[in-house]
């Protein structure tokens, strides 16, 4: 069971009251009518799925229902810090 | 039942992944083209990821063409497996029935079944009273939350022994002459000038191949890695469960999509119960908690009288998932470098089909008509096969 850290609510909350959306950071390209079919679907449908360290989008969908990102070990599932959308966050830091 | 062997310090073929899927390809291999010198390189022991961690359930009742065709491939495989591999797969033609518990369910069902139908897969649409005596135990009540107002019935849909078949086409592929190297950990595919000559292993240093199927489920993408590729697949842990066992109550498979949750009761007496996926990304061959529970609400809710039997041993296996649910059997984008994946959490029910496809990619390097379709390239294309939920796939 993940308790995770709400950067908005700035409080840590039981993993029910989130919902993962995928892997974080990803951006849209900016002129799409001009994506080759290959980056169009790279960007729609191919995701990084490390062993490891792992940035996630996370929606705190029973809370405040914001979205934020999540840097988290997907082996050993250990939460490294959560941090707001805008933001980065060193991977050495532990929020 | 199989050698040992030493790795020699090059194969025609070298398959990752000794699960069911990569033992029968090297089986199917073998026997198609003895020439072949084939290996099975495997990193822990063969059969321990999900082959041995799934709910054994087997069917064919996919909606779309391609899908459909494939499963039932894998269909008529199984039906004389058993004989084929002179090995008891224990496979039981059972049934499966896909429970409906609304309007769009029943319409999703007559659709389904219909289509099933005309691709010459069998299957009724039965109503809540033949759902009640095909398992008698199944609340079928109007009071409850979600009624059971009918379902999908496959007859020739069953259960088989997971454990059973990896031993069967390991045993089977042995005899034909493949090297099956168990505690032999890939650390790094090598690519020359976009060809893959080979790999390395932490346990037997560098083994040469002709060509390369990677068949390694939950593992794939970090496969993909080493060859400099991504995949457009996400790993997440699924979970099963086992009650203890008990008297016999159950002689067929009861899924349901909407309330979401199967079970069904094996020879010793279990319940084996299982349902979703953990919605984040994850390596842990351990599920969640909260999927625990929600596990448990829908199996009480459609079988009331199983909510004071114990659940016994519970796991979890790393399902690689696909934005369409459907697996990729694919050229990759380094030469002689195949990868069989993307099976997501309905894998065990197309081992032999899935083996037998993906043998035929690896002697000639092309894909044929039952592979086309689930090529890498639909991912630019667009062309999806979209079996999300529509197949009653209970995920």
């Amino acid at each position: 069971m993940f308790l995770i850290h709400c950067p908005y609510c700035d409080e840590s909350r039981a993993e029910e009251e989130f919902h993962a959306a995928g892997q974080a950071h990803i951006l849209r390209p900016s002129d799409p009518a001009t994506c080759s079919d290959a980056e169009w679907g790279d960007y729609l449908y191919f995701r990084d799925n490390p062993r490891g360290l792992h940035r996630e989008l996370w929606v705190h969908a029973a809370g405040c229902r914001k979205h934020f990102n999540i840097a988290r070990d997907t082996a050993s599932y250990e939460i490294l810090g959560t941090y707001r959308i805008g933001e980065n966050l060193d991977p050495g830091r532990t929020s | 039942m199989w050698r040992s062997p030493k790795p020699r310090s090059r194969y025609d073929v070298v398959i990752v992944g000794a699960g069911g899927h990569g033992l029968a390809s090297a089986y199917y291999l073998a026997k198609a083209q003895p020439q072949l010198a084939v290996a099975v390189i495997e990193k822990g022991w063969l059969g321990g990821g999900n082959t041995g961690r799934n709910t054994t359930i087997v069917r064919s009742n996919y909606l779309w063409d391609e899908a459909a065709r494939l499963y039932e491939h894998a269909m008529k495989l199984w039906e004389g497996l058993s004989q084929e591999l002179n090995y008891n797969v224990m496979f039981s033609q059972r049934g499966v029935m896909n429970l409906g518990h609304n309007l769009q369910d029943m319409r999703d069902i007559e659709r389904r079944v219909n289509a099933n139908r005309l691709n010459g897969i069998d299957g009724r649409v039965i109503d809540a009273a033949e759902c009640k005596r095909h398992c008698p135990l199944l609340d079928v009540g109007k009071s409850r939350r979600y009624p059971v107002l009918g379902a999908s019935w496959q007859p020739r849909a069953g259960v088989a022994r997971h454990d059973a078949v990896a031993w069967g086409y390991a045993r089977g592929a042995d005899a034909l002459g493949v090297d099956i190297i168990q505690q032999c950990e890939v650390t790094d595919v090598l690519v020359e000038q976009g060809v893959a000559v080979g790999v390395e292993t932490r346990q037997h240093g560098r083994i040469d191949a002709g060509r390369i199927g990677c068949v390694t489920a939950g593992n794939s993408g970090v496969l993909a890695g080493m060859a400099g590729f991504r995949l457009p697949i996400e790993s997440h842990p699924l979970q099963a469960y086992v009650s203890e066992p008990i008297k016999p109550i159950l002689d067929t498979v009861v899924m349901s999509n909407a309330v979401h949750g199967y079970m069904s009761q094996s020879d010793k007496g279990d319940l084996v119960i299982g349902a979703g996926i953990d919605g984040y990304v994850g390596y842990g061959q351990r599920g969640s908690f909260p999927v625990i529970e929600h596990t448990m609400q829908a199996i009480v809710e459609l079988f009331p009288f199983v909510s004071r039997v114990h659940m016994n041993r519970q796991w979890g296996g790393i399902v690689d998932t696909t934005p369409d649910a459907c697996p990729i059997i694919s050229k990759t984008p380094v030469e002689n470098l195949f990868f069989n994946c993307g099976w997501g959490s309905g894998g065990f029910k197309a081992t032999p089909g899935s083996g037998h496809v993906f043998a035929d990619m690896l002697a000639t390097g092309q894909v044929n008509d039952l592979t086309r379709p689930f090529d890498l390239e639909r991912f630019a294309s667009g062309a999806l096969i979209d079996e999300h939920g529509a197949a009653g796939v209970a995920h």
